[in-house]
């Protein structure tokens, strides 16, 4: 099996702060990380790979630094890696940036599975793993929570979709997008953590997958949408009423009275 | 073909249409009016049905679609059959419920066309140049994010729950126009059957009340079911109480689990997280109970009870049946 692991690097969304005056993201505020979604997403491929053998690739899009995202995931058992890495990349929305992706998948060799996470957690778009299937025209499977059975010819996965739970036996190629459901995600041991550092991450620019992919529909140029204004709601703190140790007659009484105004008890 | 319309692609699964639909009729609505567009909808469906609710919530046109495989969640089908009606009938707007499946289809739509598509929208307004104003959350619900596409069609999903249902008016008509289907067939899905439904939608409750790692055990939440029968809510939990195997996925609030915005919420033993809050922080009232005075929880609590749950639950549970 040929496996691609699509990653992406985030901002520690734990961390990194926002400035509701200025409208403004404090990315300086916050390291990166490894989109968790992506983390079980590589864990999948993973454990594919343990099953049926074969070799597990990852691919991000993304400035220097998010060398460091790849060789964490060889830590956690990818054979190779790849970073698409070029200013002309800059500024790209959902369709660039899976366009860009769909042309390196294609540039690299014929992948049998592609797996991502469901979303991203700075993005939270969840559309970049649907478009990459579309750009490569191939099937995708989203929401996938379990991969039920797989073998060389075909895989079956359980998708939460329409409100309920459908299995679909897919044959490859196939791109999925993965819930935390799926797995937990392995730490990698210190072996591994020092193997990786040695990882050799193999840069890709523009250059590299141009037969493969029209320079007009690369970065700012090539996305439909724009950001036009960022907003940064104010935290949202209610003025609520109190009641410590002391106040628990008072608060029962408060709480009767508003459920019964608001027509919630039973007559 | 630019036909001056705003599509609606309605989700129709388990033989109902899905009440997203109802609710981007009517933002549909406004932003039509002010366009000055036609109000329709693509509905793709297994078997005929009638269309008449469409209408009655303010659908001027209504196409129809239909084939047995729209009886399961095949994006590769459906795509390449919404996608030749697409590329003879070019609408302005395109809207879809931000539901999982529309998540996961509208991306193909819009890579196949070559259009902007603006994920899980909670506002949308018509520009002062015609354009489609598209607002959404975005790191990890953090900022609002105001996006234009300059592409055609505009596209966007957008989030269950956020605007109010069309009003209802069973005067109303409109056309129902059937279309062929063009793509009859994807050989790479060699099978595909349901599961299992969702038990609860805990998104429709009124009353929710949601237990989290203040509880000590699974057993503990026949309490908290205790305490939301009497309203006829529904039971809910914090993601770590989840992890843990002591409540079903479905019934997580929180970032990667359900958002809901019930009249009453009730949070007990919940520490607060950002990510439960991105999840419940809409709810019309909180009521938090913890027994740690600085939990995050009471910063954003109506009413803020700082006692041990396990004495005030069923102090409260007696006081409400008391009449």
């Amino acid at each position: 099996m040929r496996i691609l692991v699509l990653i992406k690097q985030v901002p520690e969304m734990e961390k990194v702060k926002f400035d509701s005056e200025k409208g403004r993201i404090d990315r300086k505020s916050a390291g990166v990380e490894v989109n968790p979604f992506d983390l079980n997403a590589l864990e999948t491929a993973v454990e594919i790979k343990e099953k049926l053998g074969g070799e597990v690739t990852v691919l991000s899009m993304g400035p220097e630094r998010a060398e460091s995202a790849l060789k964490e995931a060889v830590a956690r058992g990818a054979d190779h890696a790849y970073l698409l890495t070029d200013k002309k990349f800059a500024g790209a929305d959902t369709i660039s940036t899976s366009a860009v992706l769909a042309a390196a998948a294609e540039k690299l060799g014929s992948f049998d599975l592609i797996a991502a996470g469901e979303m991203s957690v700075d993005g939270d778009t969840a559309q970049v793993g649907p478009q990459a299937a579309e750009f490569l025209n191939i099937n995708h499977a989203a929401y996938v929570s379990e991969v039920i059975n797989v073998t060389e010819e075909k895989i079956r996965l359980k998708t939460s979709l329409w409100q309920g739970n459908y299995a679909k036996t897919l044959n490859y190629p196939l791109l999925i997008t993965v819930t935390k459901d799926i797995n937990t995600p392995r730490l990698p041991s210190f072996k591994d953590k020092m193997k990786a550092r040695k990882a050799e991450v193999k840069k890709l620019d523009y250059q590299a997958i141009k037969d493969n992919l029209k320079i007009k529909n690369v970065g700012f140029k090539g996305s439909p949408t724009w950001v036009e204004n960022i907003i940064v709601p104010e935290k949202i703190a209610r003025k609520g009423k109190q009641y410590n140790q002391d106040q628990k007659e008072n608060a029962l009484t408060d709480l009767k009275k508003l459920l019964q105004d608001k027509n919630l008890m039973e007559a | 073909m630019n036909n001056n319309e705003l599509l609606i692609l309605a989700e129709y699964s388990n033989n109902r249409i899905h009440p997203v639909v109802y609710e981007l009729l009517n933002k549909g609505q406004m932003l039509a009016d002010k366009a000055d567009l036609t109000l329709s909808v693509l509905l793709a469906v297994p078997e005929e049905i009638n269309t008449d609710e469409l209408f009655f919530h303010g659908a001027e046109k209504v196409y129809l679609m239909e084939d047995p495989k729209f009886a399961f969640p095949d994006e590769y089908f459906y795509k390449e059959n919404i996608l030749s009606f697409l590329q003879k009938n070019e609408p302005e707007i395109i809207l879809t419920g931000a539901t999982h499946f529309g998540r996961s289809l509208a991306p193909r739509l819009a890579a196949a066309l070559k259009t902007g598509l603006t994920a899980d929208c909670t506002e949308l307004d018509i520009d002062q140049d015609g354009s489609l104003l598209q607002i959404r959350p975005a790191f990890s619900e953090n900022i609002l994010a105001h996006i234009k596409s300059n592409t055609g069609p505009q596209m966007a999903t957008i989030r269950y729950q956020e605007f109010a249902a069309a009003k209802r008016d069973t005067e109303k008509s409109g056309e129902t126009i059937k279309i062929e289907t063009t793509y009859s067939n994807n050989p790479q899905l060699k099978a595909v059957e349901k599961l299992s439904a969702q038990k609860v939608n805990i998104a429709e409750a009124e009353v929710i009340v949601a237990g989290g790692s203040g509880l000590k055990n699974m057993k503990d939440f026949e309490m908290l079911q205790k305490l939301a029968d009497i309203f006829g809510g529904a039971v809910a939990a914090s993601r770590d109480v989840v992890d843990k195997g002591w409540m079903p996925k479905e019934h997580q609030v929180g970032y990667s689990g359900r958002r809901v915005k019930p009249k009453i919420y009730f949070a007990i033993g919940i520490s607060g997280a950002p990510q439960h809050l991105a999840g419940m922080k809409e709810a019309e009232t909180i009521i938090a109970v913890n027994n740690d005075p600085s939990a995050p929880i009471f910063n954003i609590a109506d009413y803020g009870i700082e006692a041990d749950l396990y004495d005030f639950i069923p102090e409260m549970i007696n006081k409400f049946k008391n009449k």
